[in-house]
């Protein structure tokens, strides 16, 4: 309480004293973006990538005049990926800080936890965790930026119908993200049509060898290509397992080891796998005619060259989340949560380094599963197939 | 020496009442009592884990467990399968005492390090199934919960409810209502340190092969402690749940049984009041660090050092000691 009070006052006084300064500048507050991410903890992977890019370009727009004339300001906390933390920093974002837009939330857990006080609130709330839950049903106040784990199922069984593939063995881990994908796999694939899923392992999340579920897969009668849904080190192990034993069969990967440390851990057994990842990680093969590529290509060169290290894509969900809270508080005119809320909701052709979003009522992911670019491990690097 | 005893404890129980009460009038931020629902709550827990480590001198590593069968009990039988939020809670709570009896017996057979093994192994087996039963649990990614209720009668935090003719928030009901809760809690535990069983449970802690000596069946009265602090946990796993309406497996976790037992040792074993301080330090402190950002962990890790270096005995034990040493020292000056 003390430190609201002091926190409030030294506020005033920062704004009285800019008034002072520019009398010709209407002292206007700033804009409040508040964000909890799982900057430290087993998520940090997704978190400090996170905070580093919302820190970088929330001061690349205040120096560039900022939005509506006004600054922004990010008020942060390290939820560690804890969904009750999450659920009281966002209350306390909402309550305590009074902030206009929310964009955070780096795990399912964490996003999905706070929903209910963000929907109650009614704030607009962009999150950047992966699960299909958060945005379907569509919730009023709240939005996301990654594509959903079932449109990377459905780019890989498009891309295995595409080579004449149609009997996958799936291999999952039971983590959060492993299990989820495994079931999102199973529904695209009878949604789909055409393709079945003949062999369907699992793995823990600290196994260290995988070679028994390969072997029954590996065995399962008609089997044509392999799908791994993993995070970590897990899918790693799966890679090397997979050329130990010597399968000879077309090999795919997920969306969540769509990063060039996989590449150094899985060395030369992931030559030949195919994955569903963001134009990010190729930026150099893309098209001249590509419509995102000046936008990643700005991305990769910006964030390496503030922060000395690679680039990686859960940064750039942050960075989308930002760059769509931005759009929606211009197009609104100002930080009214209901007016940016529906300006939100109308954005067309906001062009991301994760995609091209076109927002909708009854979609508020605005992402299609073409988004994904499907690549495929030549000569230890990435190189686009389509 | 008794009577003293009780008085004193009477005293800890009035002086916490006003405590709870008289905090609507100093905070108003909803955030706030969001906040002070989940200390009392959890301190609700604690002062049962109390009974176990302060009174009976066993260690559980695994009372977050308990907490998270209760809490997804609660959740699965409520949303799943339309039952009213006390009936789960009951049963809930049933079922965990089953399930602390049946472990209980043989792992209070141990002593030491085998015992803390034992229940360190129940905690995780728990929190793994709640990560991979993904069909009734939602997995890692956690599940809704709906809020409590009680003969059709709705208790969320986003409601607006009248007590004595005046108009509260939801938040404040439900910061009241736990408020009410932990005071049960603390009211339930006294009595029960004061009964038979508490001296019982005292006369194990000091040594329990003289208490065997003297009669006492110590496997009997450590499992029912055992049951009890297990009870507690579960019950206020589904209350910190119908709070927070989302849950994931993260309360299962060990590292919230280790939060739990670390507001144990801060506040003082064996002081009610003084683990209900050690609750509401160990959950405020992370609020009042979230503003140092990298040094959060460093600085919480600091002040814990130093306060089990400084006072090994807990906050309020060294506390009260140093009140008692002052007020005899004066008391020998006037002499």
């Amino acid at each position: 309480m003390f430190k609201d009070i002091t926190r409030r006052a030294s506020k005033f006084a920062a704004i009285a004293a800019a008034g002072l300064l520019a009398m010709n500048v209407q002292a206007a507050e700033p804009i409040r973006i508040g964000s909890f991410l799982a900057v430290t903890g087993p998520a940090s992977f997704l978190g400090d990538p996170e905070l580093k890019t919302l820190e970088m370009y929330v001061e690349k727009i205040n120096e560039e005049g900022g939005v509506l004339g006004r600054q922004l300001e990010l008020v942060h906390y390290d939820d560690a990926g804890n969904a009750s933390k999450a659920r009281n920093f966002a209350s306390r974002l909402i309550r305590s800080d009074r902030v206009d837009i929310i964009v955070g939330g780096s795990t399912t857990g964490a996003t999905m936890a706070a929903v209910p006080m963000v929907e109650q609130a009614g704030i607009p709330f962009i999150s950047l965790a992966g699960a299909v839950v958060i945005t379907d049903p569509v919730k009023k106040w709240v939005f996301k930026t990654p594509q959903t784990d079932r449109m990377a199922a459905e780019r890989v069984l498009t891309d295995m119908k595409e080579r004449g593939l149609t009997k996958v063995g799936l291999i999952s881990g039971t983590g959060g993200f492993g299990s989820s994908g495994r079931e999102q796999t199973l529904a695209a694939a009878s949604a789909m049509g055409g393709i079945e899923i003949v062999a369907d392992e699992t793995y823990g999340g600290s196994d260290t060898d995988m070679t028994a579920q390969l072997t029954n897969i590996r065995g399962t009668d008609g089997v044509q290509t392999i799908l791994n849904f993993g995070f970590g080190q897990g899918p790693a192990i799966v890679t090397r397992n997979y050329s130990q034993l010597g399968i000879e069969l077309p090999f795919y990967q997920s969306h969540g080891v769509a990063s060039d440390s996989f590449l150094e851990l899985a060395g030369n057994s992931a030559e030949g796998l195919r994955l569903p990842a963001s134009p990010l990680l190729v930026p150099d093969s893309l098209p001249a005619d590509d419509p995102q590529k000046p936008v990643v290509e700005a991305y990769k060169t910006e964030y390496e060259a503030r922060w000395n290290s690679k680039v990686s894509t859960f940064g750039a969900y942050a960075y989308d989340g930002l760059m769509l809270a931005v759009e929606a508080i211009e197009k609104a005119g100002s930080t009214d949560k209901a007016a940016v809320r529906d300006a939100l909701e109308s954005i067309q052709g906001h062009v991301g380094v994760t995609g091209t979003f076109n927002m909708s009522p009854e979609d508020h992911n605005g992402l299609e599963a073409e988004s994904f670019r499907i690549l495929e491990v030549q000569d230890g690097s990435w190189k686009l197939i389509n | 020496m008794m009577a003293q005893f009780s008085q004193f404890r009477l005293k800890g129980l009035v002086f916490l009442a006003i405590v709870v009460f008289a905090l609507p009038l100093f905070i108003s931020n909803p955030f706030h009592y969001g906040l002070a629902t989940q200390i009392a709550l959890i301190a609700g827990a604690v002062v049962g884990l109390n009974l176990l480590v302060g009174f009976a001198g066993q260690i559980s590593l695994g009372h977050a467990g308990f907490f998270g069968i209760g809490a997804y009990f609660s959740a699965i039988m409520t949303s799943n399968y339309g039952w009213s939020a006390i009936p789960a809670l009951v049963v809930g709570a049933i079922g965990v005492a089953i399930i602390a009896w049946t472990v209980g017996r043989p792992i209070l057979r141990l002593k030491g390090h085998y015992l803390s093994m034992a229940t360190l192994a129940v905690g995780f087996i728990i929190a793994i199934i709640l990560n991979n039963e993904r069909e009734l649990t939602g997995g890692p990614d956690g599940m809704p919960m709906p809020a409590f209720d009680v003969f059709g009668w709705e208790l969320s935090v986003f409601g607006q409810y009248s007590l004595f003719g005046m108009d509260i928030s939801g938040d404040l009901a439900w910061y009241l209502f736990a408020g009410v809760i932990l005071l049960a809690a603390v009211w339930l535990a006294q009595n029960l340190i004061d009964s038979p069983i508490g001296r019982a449970l005292r006369s194990v802690h000091g040594s329990e092969v003289a208490a065997s000596v003297v009669g006492v069946n110590t496997a009997k009265y450590k499992s029912l402690v055992f049951v009890i602090s297990a009870v507690y946990a579960s019950v206020m796993g589904a209350l910190y749940g119908h709070f927070q309406g989302f849950i994931t497996p993260s309360i299962a976790s060990f590292d919230f049984s280790i939060l739990l037992i670390t507001m144990v040792v801060l506040g003082g074993m064996g002081s009610t009041i003084g683990v209900i301080i050690g609750a509401v330090v160990l959950e405020l402190l992370p609020q009042v660090l979230a503003d140092f950002q990298e040094m959060e962990m460093m600085l919480f890790g600091l002040i814990l050092m130093l306060t089990m270096i400084f006072m090994p005995k807990g906050l309020l034990p060294t506390a009260a000691n140093y009140l008692n040493k002052r007020r005899s020292k004066s008391a020998g000056g006037d002499a």
